[in-house]
């Protein structure tokens, strides 16, 4: 697990095509997109005023072992570009009159051209000992039949989608400068292992925290102690999720190291603590505590020195968010009667209601920059939707609509999409939607999972 | 043999009446645990029962268990059939009614008859809370039957709390009708 993981800090990139290094030399600023076509250009442009065609065929399989790992790398990194919705991408199942170049010398461009592609992917892969492989990937302008962008990766053979993900996030910056979300992960509180917790109380199903990749592959368990363990949250590193888990039998702060083995407590001993929520910076940690006889937001360091008190109100005050800049934190409390959202300053001071116009507005996340909102579970009948509310503006959209209950909005690092739980299917699983609510995608379907963080 | 069955059908009919009576007088809501009160079937489902729909008259009798039955029972078998009524809340809310009053004040009787019982009061949620909301819900649940409970005269040190919001609901459907049997105060028995 830890070398499959762990492999892209290895990535080794190893080759650049001259035509990139020129054009590199030539172009200060590889973003936005030039309008005037210049004699090397970098960025892949579509027909005017829709968005480039991509076409993603199959890799070529350069050692007999690895014919599937070339299907995989295809689809793959069709699926990461597609994501983002920033290319028109070409259903695979249309290329089949297209013949297969063998080497970047024989791509059939006429033939792409004539499929409407602005921008094909031509990669190899091949193992060069048991356990690793070496993919290179190129991505020609199928006008001017030049390369854009070419790399090679060397690594591990057990994880090839790593590769696809890589490619693509680089593909993203390259061409949109714009950081892809293909190598994030989601963490997530799921019952799939069935056991029951044990205890003088029978039928309880144990949760336990796992960890996917964000398009829900590569499903890994992280805790495994037969309790209540829920609200996992990452920390900005991607290396360490803070949870809540009820393994001295009652709610408290734990971290797992993922890559470690290793784990913190940090609240130790004081009270029940549950909802941990690391600062954007990673150095504090925001969460819910009874030690003072009510629920209460406080503010710790991520090694559990320095406590300081935010909320102090006998109502409920929970679920709390940061601010991008860790200045503030949105919560949820039933202090005016109902549960709404408030923003107070980490500090404790300067607090404020934001929603008015809910029956009950609950558990909000705060987007990351550049986007400026906070999305939250807005009562809508007899469940919750997904709304979210512009700072700026003060106005809220809804983006989820009556399908099944929707809880627990997490946004992706670069904003774009959100996490969230739903009970529109079999059970309550995670999906990820577009910040607009479109293009929802089910995440999980293996027992009942439950609310998500999405990783840096 | 026939003189006997019709002594056995009696003896049945009279003991299923003096199960039936107790719960009678507390809730009318979810079938009390099944007529035949002998040997509890291995995959009865869990303890919590009856909705208080009503209010209950201010002294609810202590249920006429007997020490014996009680005393020699493992803590999976009294909390299987527990001896203990949950208390029911409203909407967001830990107030205890005066249904719940009376409910916790039973269960406070019966520690008091059993004082080397320590008992956590676990405080659920009904889904209409987020899960991560419920948490603070079911806390402050679990604290107010504890701090009625004390005030009755119970030990604090024979009383945990926990929260477990919407994790573990008593009915898993989607109507008020399930809602209400959730929003409880579920006492457990945690040793004796």
């Amino acid at each position: 697990m830890r070398n499959s993981l762990k492999w892209s800090g290895l990535v080794v990139l190893v080759a650049l095509t001259l035509s990139v290094l020129l054009a590199a030399q030539q172009q200060t600023t590889p973003t936005p997109p030039p309008q005037q076509p210049s004699e090397i250009q970098l960025v892949i442009s579509g027909e005017p005023g829709t968005p480039p065609r991509y076409a993603v065929p199959d890799f070529v399989a350069l050692s007999p072992d690895v014919a599937d790992v070339a299907k995989l790398l295809g689809q793959v990194l069709w699926d990461d570009l597609n994501f983002e919705r920033e290319f028109y991408m070409i259903p695979r199942d249309t290329y089949s009159t297209i013949p297969v170049a063998r080497t970047g010398d024989d791509i059939p461009f006429a033939a792409w051209r004539e499929l409407g592609a602005d921008a094909v992917v031509f990669g190899t892969v091949q193992k060069t000992d048991p356990n690793t492989v070496r993919v290179q990937v190129r991505l020609f302008n199928v006008r001017s039949r030049q390369s854009v962008f070419a790399k090679e990766y060397t690594g591990s053979a057990a994880n090839p989608r790593l590769y696809a993900h890589t490619m693509s996030d680089e593909i993203h910056q390259q061409q949109r400068a714009l950081r892809g979300v293909a190598r994030t992960k989601l963490t997530f509180s799921s019952d799939r292992n069935r056991e029951r917790v044990a205890g003088p109380v029978q039928n309880r199903d144990v949760k336990e925290v796992y960890i996917a990749d964000y398009d829900g592959e590569n499903v890994r368990r992280v805790t495994t102690n037969r309790q209540l363990n829920i609200t996992p949250t990452w920390a900005p590193d991607a290396r360490g999720i803070a949870y809540t888990s009820y393994r001295r039998g009652y709610p408290d702060i734990f971290i797992a190291l993922i890559y470690q083995g290793l784990q913190e407590t940090p609240t130790n001993g004081v009270g029940q603590n549950w909802l941990p929520m690391f600062s954007p910076d990673g150095t504090r940690i925001c969460f819910t505590s009874n030690r003072d006889g009510n629920p209460e937001l406080y503010v710790m360091n991520r090694d559990g020195s320095n406590v300081r008190r935010v909320t102090n109100n006998p109502a409920i005050d929970t679920t709390p968010t940061w601010s991008p800049n860790g200045a503030q934190i949105a919560f949820t409390s039933d202090r005016a009667g109902t549960p709404q959202i408030y923003i107070v300053g980490a500090d404790g001071l300067n607090l404020r209601r934001i929603t008015t116009n809910e029956s009950w507005a609950d558990r909000p996340t705060w987007s990351p920059a550049p986007f400026n909102e906070i999305a939250y579970a807005g009562r809508t009948g007899p469940g919750f939707d997904i709304k979210v509310y512009d700072l700026a503006s003060g106005e809220t959209r809804q983006i989820t609509f009556g399908e099944g209950s929707n809880e627990s909005p997490a946004y992706s690092p670069n904003g774009r999409h959100i996490a969230f739980s739903s009970t529109r299917s079999r059970g309550t699983q995670v999906y990820t939607m577009a910040r607009d609510g479109k293009n929802v995608k089910q995440i999980t379907r293996d027992g009942n999972n439950a609310t998500p963080s999405w990783s840096n | 043999m026939k003189r006997a069955t019709i002594v056995l059908m009696l003896l049945l009919a009279f003991t299923a009446a003096c199960a039936k009576k107790k719960p009678a007088t507390v809730a009318s809501g979810p079938p009390p645990a099944a007529t035949a009160p002998a040997p509890a079937p291995a995959a009865t489902p869990p303890p919590p029962p009856p909705r208080p729909a009503e209010r209950v008259e201010d002294s609810v009798p202590v249920p006429a268990i007997s020490e014996d039955t009680i005393g020699n029972r493992s803590l999976e078998d009294l909390n299987r059939d527990s001896p203990f009524k949950p208390a029911f809340f409203d909407l967001d809310s830990s107030d205890l009614d005066d249904a719940g009053r009376a409910i916790v004040s039973a269960n406070a009787d019966i520690m008091k008859r059993y004082p080397t019982w320590v008992v956590t009061v676990e405080g659920h949620c009904d889904e209409r809370g987020t899960a991560e909301y419920n948490l603070a819900l079911g806390e402050k649940r679990a604290v107010a039957v504890k701090t009625y409970l004390v005030a009755l005269g119970v030990s604090p040190d024979r009383l945990r709390t926990v929260s477990y919001g919407k994790e573990f609901p008593f009915d898993t459907g989607h109507t008020e009708s399930a809602w209400s049997k959730n929003r409880r105060a579920h006492f457990v028995i945690t040793s004796k």
